[in-house]
């Protein structure tokens, strides 16, 4: 795998792995970003951190299993961790709802940013998730609020919040962990509005014509590293000890970078950087 | 079998008459309440355009609502055009005719307001105008409304209603939920007071983002508000979800909104409350 770093404007660092690759049609990164082999995020955690504890509870009244919150340490430094899991066993995936997380995890995982915040620990947020539970129990308890909370609270977080995501980036869902100073995609993830499912469905009145749509939605990691939505794209090998290497090579120095700069500069950099949308 | 034939013409003959008399009635003088389901004479609307039985008030212009609801508006950010980020095939046609219909250049309208001597920043979304969806150009006028707002030490008062992002720009519509999420911030952050006023939709997108940031959110009677829209959690869980599980009542219910207030009580109410709300940290208000 070769990596390759390459200045851009803005100073911005991307890493580049798709020399001598096939391009690959927008329906085919769809397909391999929600592949079944894909790594859980319980798996992530374990590779990347050498200790992990995780945190439970919104301090409201619930406490949702699809967003997995803790701390760790990171390259010797304490961090706070959010990662969205899809699930491996059939009773951890109906609990985790597949990867949609309910209004409690986003208020778990505002409370954790809080706390990151007071202690000074940079927040890593790994992304993957179809898009938050659209059920009607999560209609109730505010799931709209809870996302609005969530980007308007992290809008002024002094600490940085560095999001990957491996899979698959739905809509609002997927915003409200991506919404810090970076994000990045690894090889076989998609971020959109929608799926493209719903897109055509909405659009097109007709579901089955999803590869249609995810060809205009511009939702693979090439697409959206050229409209300048992501900081860049990491390889992603199928053996999943070297995707963490990358993972972990990607994220070492840029956190590095965050962390030095003043809490003022990181949230003027933060609210420049959407802003330009 | 005679008996049948007769009444099957006379049925026939009935059904002629009443398409003849449908024909003589222009369409729209009667109307169904979508809420309650009451045949309303469309003058009994009134010049709110709410239902008489249950208060619901109808799907209106923006321009219609500046009308009745301030005593002057200077407009602002008329001209903002959106680049077609996608380059999304026959966008520039449905937002040309989006255009004409409502007389706006995207789905919210915003400036400068006043109510008595309560001078603010006033938006107000369209619903007709591509059902109200965010785009590039609404979350941008939506954030210089916030910028203007902070500059001028202004509050701001939105009435949103959305069908939620515009899918036709993609991603960058649902980069406009982090946009104007970092103005409001802002604008909070200057002790500044923002009213959210939602009305009948407002989902996705919009509800997920500044929908629900107001310092304090009220509601018109039986406005939908949702976030994941009715059919998308059928579809997915396939669950029933009961009638009124996105009714203003039953978010008010949950804690959501503070509280529901009747069209022709808006006005009074948002003076009140931008009164009420204008002191700062640490001075006491008089």
């Amino acid at each position: 795998m070769v990596v390759r770093n390459e200045p851009r404007k803005g100073g911005r660092i991307v890493i580049v792995s798709l020399f001598g690759k096939k391009q690959r049609t927008a329906g085919e990164i769809v397909a391999a970003a929600r592949d079944s082999q894909k790594i859980t995020g319980t798996e992530l955690i374990s590779e990347l951190f050498p200790d992990f504890m995780e945190m439970h509870g919104d301090r409201l009244n619930d406490d949702d299993p699809s967003i997995i919150g803790g701390l760790a340490h990171f390259a010797g430094q304490a961090v706070t961790v959010l990662v969205i899991d899809k699930g491996l066993s059939a009773k951890d995936r109906i609990a985790k709802h597949f990867g949609s997380p309910a209004p409690a995890a986003y208020r778990k995982s505002l409370r954790l940013i809080k706390q990151a915040e007071k202690f000074n620990r940079p927040v890593l947020a790994f992304v993957n998730t179809a898009g938050a539970y659209p059920a009607a129990s999560a209609e109730e308890q505010g799931q709209g609020e809870a996302i609005a909370r969530n980007l308007l609270e992290i809008a002024g977080v002094r600490v940085p919040i560095l999001t990957i995501i491996y899979g698959e980036g739905g809509s609002g869902g997927a915003l409200a962990l991506a919404c810090g100073d970076q994000v990045w995609m690894t090889e076989n993830s998609m971020y959109s509005v929608l799926s493209p499912e719903g897109f055509a469905s909405i659009l097109w009145k007709d579901a089955s014509k999803a590869a249609e749509a995810a060809e205009v939605m511009q939702l693979t990691p090439e697409a959206l590293l050229k409209a300048n939505v992501i900081e860049g794209i990491i390889p992603e090998p199928s053996a999943h000890k070297r995707f963490c290497r990358n993972l972990a090579q990607v994220i070492q120095p840029e956190l590095e970078k965050l962390t030095q700069l003043p809490a003022e500069e990181l949230l003027a950099q933060r609210h420049a950087r959407f802003r330009k949308f | 079998m005679q008996l049948f034939d007769e009444l099957k013409t006379l049925g026939q003959k009935h059904i002629k008459a009443n398409k003849q008399a449908q024909q003589n009635l222009p369409s729209g003088v009667w109307l169904a309440c979508p809420k309650c389901q009451q045949s309303v004479y469309h003058k009994d609307l009134g010049r709110y355009f709410t239902c008489p039985n249950c208060d619901y008030g109808f799907r209106i212009a923006s321009r219609d609502r500046v009308e009745w609801l301030t005593d002057s508006f200077t407009e602002m950010d008329q001209d903002i055009e959106t680049a077609d980020p996608l380059d999304f095939p026959d966008y520039g046609k449905k937002i040309a005719a989006a255009k004409r219909k409502t007389d706006l250049n995207d789905s919210i309208l915003t400036g400068v307001a006043k109510i008595g001597s309560q001078e603010f920043c006033l938006g107000i979304m369209d619903p007709n105008f591509i059902m109200g969806s965010m785009g590039t150009v609404t979350g941008e006028k939506v954030t210089r409304l916030f910028e203007y707002a902070t500059e001028h030490q202004q509050a701001v008062v939105l009435f949103t209603a959305s069908g939620g992002a515009r899918m036709q720009e993609g991603i960058f519509s649902l980069m406009q939920m982090s946009k104007v999420s970092s103005a409001v911030k802002a604008h909070s952050q200057a002790g500044l007071f923002y009213l959210s006023v939602i009305t009948d939709p407002t989902t996705g997108g919009v509800t997920a983002s500044f929908a629900m940031q107001g310092d304090i959110i009220l509601s018109e009677p039986h406005a939908l508000i949702g976030f994941a829209g009715k059919r998308v959690i059928e579809q997915t869980m396939h669950q029933k979800i009961p009638e009124n599980l996105q009714d203003a009542d039953n978010i008010l219910q949950h804690g959501f909104i503070d509280a529901i207030v009747k069209r022709p009580d808006e006005k009074a109410t948002i003076e009140w409350l931008l009164e009420m709300n204008q002191g700062k940290a640490g001075e006491l208000s008089s």
